[in-house]
């Protein structure tokens, strides 16, 4: 898409917001809409919009497919080890209330933060892995054919 | 409207409309969940199946054709499939209690207990996120390890056919140079 001025200057101007609204989703999730799954998803769209605009050795410049692979399986550990951290605290698995013994009310907060930012994180890996697979094997079209 | 829409995907032979009209199928699921009150799953809906889904479509259809080939079976049997279901389907929503009522089964079981709990217990005025990541941890990690699963899979699905091609390739390549 080398020719399309406009989107390419649109683009430009829309992955950073994407992904400032793509934080804000996941970090306020808990006191509005939203949370890990839908973060994740919007992260993963503004590289994916950035890839099908510009190209897919651009994107992965910025955000190398080994990242990605690394990131796919950070989210789950995040996840889990929440869990065992709790764990060894001597409470019980996921029981957030572990962190702030003294206030389990922020405890629990902290636990869905760390929680819902592993749930993005895979989110967002599974997403883009999945997008460079898809890519990696089109071949470029031509804007005609379509 | 979503039937409208409906209706001119299964007219439409043009793969790349389909795939169009099919986000904007999504779309409309998102207002009408919104009109539901349940903003989080129209949230999900927006970003998933009008955003990334159309995506993953459109990079499918570059790799095949983008052309329907007409279809040369009889549409008699699936009409009436398709007519059963829905006939069946609306003779269950019969059964259901009006929109918004206060003693639906929904609003009477645990919701006023979490409505309740929820609060001073965890905290967070999003009763869903509450719910989802403390009450309900296990399954949500289970849900992140479904997608964990799902994008493994896929990965080695894809990156294992292109391995075993480029080996064929190699093959013929060493075929040929012992022919020659």
């Amino acid at each position: 898409m080398h020719h399309h001025l406009i989107l390419r200057v649109v683009t430009k101007l829309l992955v950073g917001t994407i992904i400032l609204y793509a934080l804000y989703v996941q970090f306020h999730g808990d006191y509005s809409p939203g949370g890990g799954f839908q973060a994740g998803v919007i992260m993963a769209v503004a590289f994916i919009l950035y890839g099908v605009v510009f190209s897919l050795a651009s994107v992965q410049q910025v955000f190398p497919p080994w990242l990605v692979h690394k990131l796919v399986a950070l989210g789950v550990l995040i996840y889990a080890g929440t869990g065992v951290v709790s764990l060894f605290l001597g409470y019980n698995y996921l029981d957030y209330g572990a962190f702030t013994p003294h206030h389990p009310e922020h405890g629990q907060h902290y636990g869905i933060l760390v929680v819902e930012l592993g749930v993005g994180v895979t989110v967002t890996g599974v997403m883009v892995a999945i997008y460079y697979a898809f890519a990696g094997r089109t071949p470029v079209i031509s804007d005609e054919e379509w | 409207m979503l039937v409208i829409t409906a209706l001119t995907v299964v007219r439409t032979a043009s793969l790349f409309a389909v795939v169009m009209l099919s986000g904007v199928f999504s779309l409309l699921s998102a207002l009408l969940l919104v009109t539901l009150d349940a903003v989080d799953v129209a949230f999900t809906e927006a970003a998933v199946g009008a955003g990334i889904s159309t995506v993953l479509m459109l990079s499918t259809l570059a790799l095949t054709s983008r052309h329907e080939r007409p279809s040369k079976l009889s549409p008699v049997v699936p009409l009436f499939v398709v007519l059963v279901t829905g006939a069946a389907l609306f003779y269950g929503t019969l059964d259901m209690p009006n929109f918004g009522s206060a003693d639906a089964p929904a609003m009477l079981h645990v919701y006023p207990e979490y409505m309740e709990r929820s609060q001073h217990e965890i905290g967070v005025p999003n009763v869903v996120t509450g719910i989802l990541a403390s009450y309900r941890g296990y399954d949500t990690l289970g849900e992140t390890a479904v997608v964990f699963t799902a994008g493994v899979g896929v990965l080695m699905l894809l990156s294992g056919l292109r391995r075993r091609r480029e080996d064929d390739e190699d093959d013929d390549g060493e075929n040929q140079r012992g022919s020659g």
